[in-house]
């Protein structure tokens, strides 16, 4: 059961995607990249995090498409055209794709990584939590946060009109 | 032959989803005739009062108008987006209701009863067995209903969108405004409650306020439930939140060029999201299932019964607050949003933190 959704969702996931960067329509494209955040939360909620998979819906798929899809309603955006060199830019895409495939696949072979079977994989909220807020990680996640905030300070600084 | 452990609990859940979605349907149709008959009364009008008795068949009535009408498509719609967004608005709504629970756990009766040519509806599997009133038991029930009316803003968006209708785009772009800016004071308003029940489940929230009325969140966390009432009525587009109606200025808002079943299923969104935030009001601030009163029994039937009369109870207020209130005109609308409940919503969170870090609340 497990295995044929996490394929679905997978191979959801990867044609969504696809749609994305090759649909020229930028409304559709945002679209099909709702779906793709939707099937990776899926993924998520899979391998036993439903925080994370919650939490991926609420804020992606969510709160930022939407803000996404109005600025792209607001100025109607139109098909784009055809720019030149456009065959190009794929082959130099797909040779960027395979070569991140090589790397990953290649680090995971040489550093002889472990695969954790998911059983075993704790990532209930609560030990999610804790590992969050412990002495380790507490640092970089308030740094996180107080980046956020000057982010937010920033936008509103730079949105505001001049009195 | 009795079907495997997996086989029951599929049957069981297969059962629990055709009940909730035909009752949740029969109650759509049943709350547009309430609040028209209550809301002509509260206006000294009698109300559709012509079909069947006191009316009641009048949403019959409807249903088969709205059946026999043109499906009309604007000639410059976007074919597709406009075919989908009411069945996004309906496909989120329904899947919000399938964490919320009904009641307390219900034990099935044994009715060892029944002829011999009849068993076959009662197997003996089901006696005495002990079930959920509730679809799913997942662990972040409430992060999932908040994820999905974050998903349910795009039927308004779409709809508004694809009919390529300025007034359509202004309203869907209104609508969604307000659905995601009252979002964030929902979200936070749910913050305190999770603290102090330590749980992200709402049958876990439900049971933290047994024991006396005053246990209940809507006492315990006053503010909380002050935002959480304000922000659902906005979230829904209730008055007087209902901006996406304002007929003088928008003509009909994200819906305008949609007619016929297509407008049907949109109305019905809106009216099973109406249904969702009261039964999400009761299940965290009013108690759920708990009659407050230590020694009145809320289990099994007596429990569903108390929660049913509370949700009929806050359904109620909706359609008072709607014979009641003006609406909120759109700049005062973002402003309360924005610059009163959610800064509430906030220093409530820190207060509620300290007192259960500090004073063990």
């Amino acid at each position: 059961m497990d295995a044929i959704l996490f394929y679905a969702s997978a191979a959801l996931a990867v044609v969504s995607a696809l749609v994305v960067i090759g649909q020229r329509n930028p409304i559709y494209s945002a679209f099909a990249l709702i779906v793709t955040l939707c099937s990776l939360s899926v993924i998520f909620g899979l391998l036993g995090s439903p925080f994370i998979a919650a939490l991926q819906v609420i804020v992606y798929a969510g709160a930022i498409m939407v803000l996404f899809l109005f600025v792209l309603m607001l100025l109607n955006v139109k098909r784009e055209a055809d720019a030149p060199g456009r065959g190009g830019r794929a082959l130099g895409g797909i040779a960027m794709a395979l070569v991140t495939l090589l790397v990953v696949q290649g680090g995971t072979v040489l550093l002889r990584f472990q695969l954790v079977p998911v059983a075993e994989f704790d990532a209930s909220t609560q030990k999610m939590a804790r590992v969050l807020f412990s002495a380790h990680f507490l640092y970089v996640f308030e740094a996180t946060s107080i980046l956020i905030l000057a982010a937010l300070v920033g936008a509103v600084a730079l949105a505001r009109k001049e009195p | 032959m009795t079907p495997s452990p997996a086989a029951q609990e599929l049957i069981l859940a297969a059962v629990k989803v055709a009940v909730v979605i035909g009752a949740l349907q029969a109650l759509f149709s049943l709350m547009t005739w309430i609040e028209r008959r209550v809301l002509a009364f509260m206006q000294f009008r009698l109300g559709p009062n012509r079909t069947g008795p006191f009316g009641i068949l009048q949403p019959v009535a409807d249903g088969i108008k709205l059946f026999f009408k043109e499906e009309l498509m604007p000639a410059a719609a976007n074919k597709w987006a406009f075919l989908a967004a009411p069945v996004v608005a309906v496909t989120t709504s329904f899947l919000a209701v399938a964490v919320l629970p009904y009641g307390p756990p219900f034990t099935l009766p044994r009715l060892d009863f029944l002829p011999g040519w009849l068993a076959w509806l009662w197997p003996e599997w089901l006696w005495e067995r002990s079930v959920q009133l509730q679809i799913a038991t997942i662990d972040v029930g409430l992060l999932f209903i908040f994820a999905i009316a974050a998903l349910g803003v795009y039927g308004v968006v779409l709809a508004g969108w694809a009919a390529n209708n300025k007034y359509s785009l202004i309203g869907g772009l209104r609508s969604s405004a307000q659905m995601f800016s009252y979002e964030l004071a929902l979200g936070l308003s749910f913050v305190g409650i999770i603290m102090l029940a330590g749980s992200f489940q709402i049958r876990d929230i439900v049971d933290a306020q047994a024991g006396w009325f005053w246990n209940w969140y809507c006492f315990r966390q006053v503010p909380a439930f002050l935002v959480y009432f304000a922000a659902a009525t906005a979230e829904v587009a209730r008055t007087p939140f209902d901006l996406p109606e304002a007929e003088t200025e928008l003509v009909a808002g994200f819906h305008t060029e949609y007619s016929s079943m297509r407008f049907a299923l949109i109305q019905m969104a809106e009216y099973i999201n109406m249904i969702t935030v009261a039964v999400l009001a009761i299940n965290l601030f009013l108690g759920g299932w708990h009659a407050g009163i230590p020694g009145v029994p809320s289990e099994g039937l007596l429990g569903f019964v108390f929660w049913g009369a509370k949700v009929a109870f806050l359904l109620f207020v909706f359609i008072w607050l709607r014979g009641t209130l003006p609406r909120f005109r759109y700049d005062q609308l973002m402003h309360f949003g924005w610059k009163v409940l959610i800064p509430v919503a906030a220093v409530w969170i820190l207060i509620t933190a300290t007192g259960v870090a500090l004073a063990g609340w």
